[in-house]
């Protein structure tokens, strides 16, 4: 006999933070619940309106002020400005999709390209959540049949994590994100040495045809994108080159097309 | 890494929580910016291979508990619901305004624990351990903060339909 469900295990419910079991029972609980599930679902809903409202902040180059402050000495200065660029993301990504809230800039958007819309996110993304040490992904490599089975539910269609070995990346895991349109499917890759790159797959709206390997770059991220029927797909990097880049979005274009 | 190059590295992580937990831009920054100070004078008390981050945070909090308690002495905050319907002609930006003014709207204790779960995926424990109270608390304040929060945009939503109609 299971424990009764609490409004704590709800919230970790919410955060995803449960064990599978108790997971299972909270999902059993809440079936039977309507209002409740509801409530739930408006909490999961507003937490990743949340994150989207802030996580691009994340991405806004750093004021010389703040780095400045851990740096008595002139010598720091390469390596602030080394992390300034890392950051200068910022304008590009501030005026992105009306996350230009505080109006001290006039945002003059440009006709907004599909593809590249889905590039910046992409690299949002990328920036997000390859720096993570403990929570890169939400659900491990060592689950991938769930991994792949539970994404494909969520977008409703069915994806394949690709097998990057042969480049030299393995997959840590992935998760779902919230996305212009709906969910989206973020897949980690690393290297032995640690370097990251991330996949984001999304569908596409039905009519949007097949584009040829594009590139974009969003401050430091560089970011491979294309549509193949109704998917779209953006492969990030921050750490290799553009060459490499290529050749991993070969790897993965060849693995989902073969 | 030596630790002011990883208090650098943090710095974007603070910015995002300061500018959810201030929402604007000038006073967060200014919070990001005596944070970084305090940490930077109080460095030698961080010990060495614990979270780091988590310290940051801890520093963050206090030094914004005692900006909010100094401004609350000569500044008192405002309780009034801004107007809602002469926005009712925007677009999709809405929707993040509303949030973003919603959050603003909760009370410090319960926006600080719901943003550092929400955006840096703290676990409760290191919530906990980062705002020095109990986990429990932690819990009540997370469940207060989402049901508030809840009601706050559900009742927007229901106001703005009555404007349309």
């Amino acid at each position: 006999m299971s424990s009764p469900i609490t409004e704590a295990d709800l919230q970790a419910y919410v955060d995803e933070r449960l064990e599978a079991a108790r997971r299972v029972e909270v999902e059993a609980w809440l079936a039977a619940r309507p209002d409740e599930a509801e409530r739930i679902a408006d909490y999961r809903r507003f937490g990743a309106e949340l994150r989207s409202l802030y996580d691009p902040v994340l991405l806004e180059p750093v004021p010389g002020t703040l780095a400045y402050v851990l740096s008595p000495g002139r010598r720091r200065w390469v390596r602030v400005a080394a992390v300034a660029a890392w950051m200068a993301l910022g304008a590009a990504i501030g005026a992105l999709a009306g996350w230009e809230l505080h109006g001290e800039r006039p945002v003059v958007a440009a006709a907004p390209d599909v593809g590249a819309t889905m590039a910046r996110r992409a690299a949002v993304a990328h920036a997000t959540y390859s720096p993570e040490v403990r929570h890169p992904v939400e659900v491990g490599a060592d689950q991938e049949a769930h991994l792949v089975a539970w994404l494909s539910k969520r977008l409703g269609a069915p994806l394949r994590a690709p097998k990057l070995e042969a480049v030299g990346y393995s997959l840590v895991g992935g998760r779902l994100l919230p996305g212009d349109t709906g969910p989206v499917a973020h897949f980690m890759y690393q290297c032995n040495r640690g370097t990251r790159v991330t996949l984001y797959v999304r569908t596409e709206a039905a009519g949007n045809r097949e584009t040829a390997f594009r590139y974009a770059r969003e401050g430091s991220v560089g970011v491979f994108y294309w549509v193949d029927r109704k998917m779209g797909y953006a492969l990030s990097s921050n750490d290799i080159s553009k060459d490499d880049l290529l050749k991993v979005a070969n790897a993965v274009y060849q693995q989902l097309n073969p | 890494m030596n630790e002011a190059q990883r208090l650098v590295d943090l710095i974007p992580r603070l910015r995002r929580y300061a500018r959810a937990l201030v929402s604007d831009r000038a006073s967060a920054d200014d919070l990001v910016q005596d944070t970084l100070e305090r940490a930077w004078a109080k460095l030698h008390l961080y010990r060495r291979g614990t979270d780091l981050r988590a310290w940051l945070f801890t520093v963050m909090h206090n030094v914004h508990v005692n900006k909010v308690r100094s401004a609350r002495a000569t500044d008192p905050l405002e309780d009034e619901m801004p107007e809602l319907a002469q926005r009712a002609a925007q677009g999709d930006s809405l929707v993040v305004r509303d949030l973003d003014r919603a959050i603003a709207r909760l009370p410090d204790e319960q926006r600080a624990v719901l943003l550092l779960v929400t955006l840096e995926e703290m676990s409760y424990d290191q919530v906990a351990r980062a705002l020095g109270i109990p986990i429990g608390t932690v819990m009540s304040r997370l469940s207060r903060a989402r049901e508030k929060l809840r009601a706050m945009m559900l009742g927007q939503a229901a106001a703005k339909l009555k404007v349309v109609k």
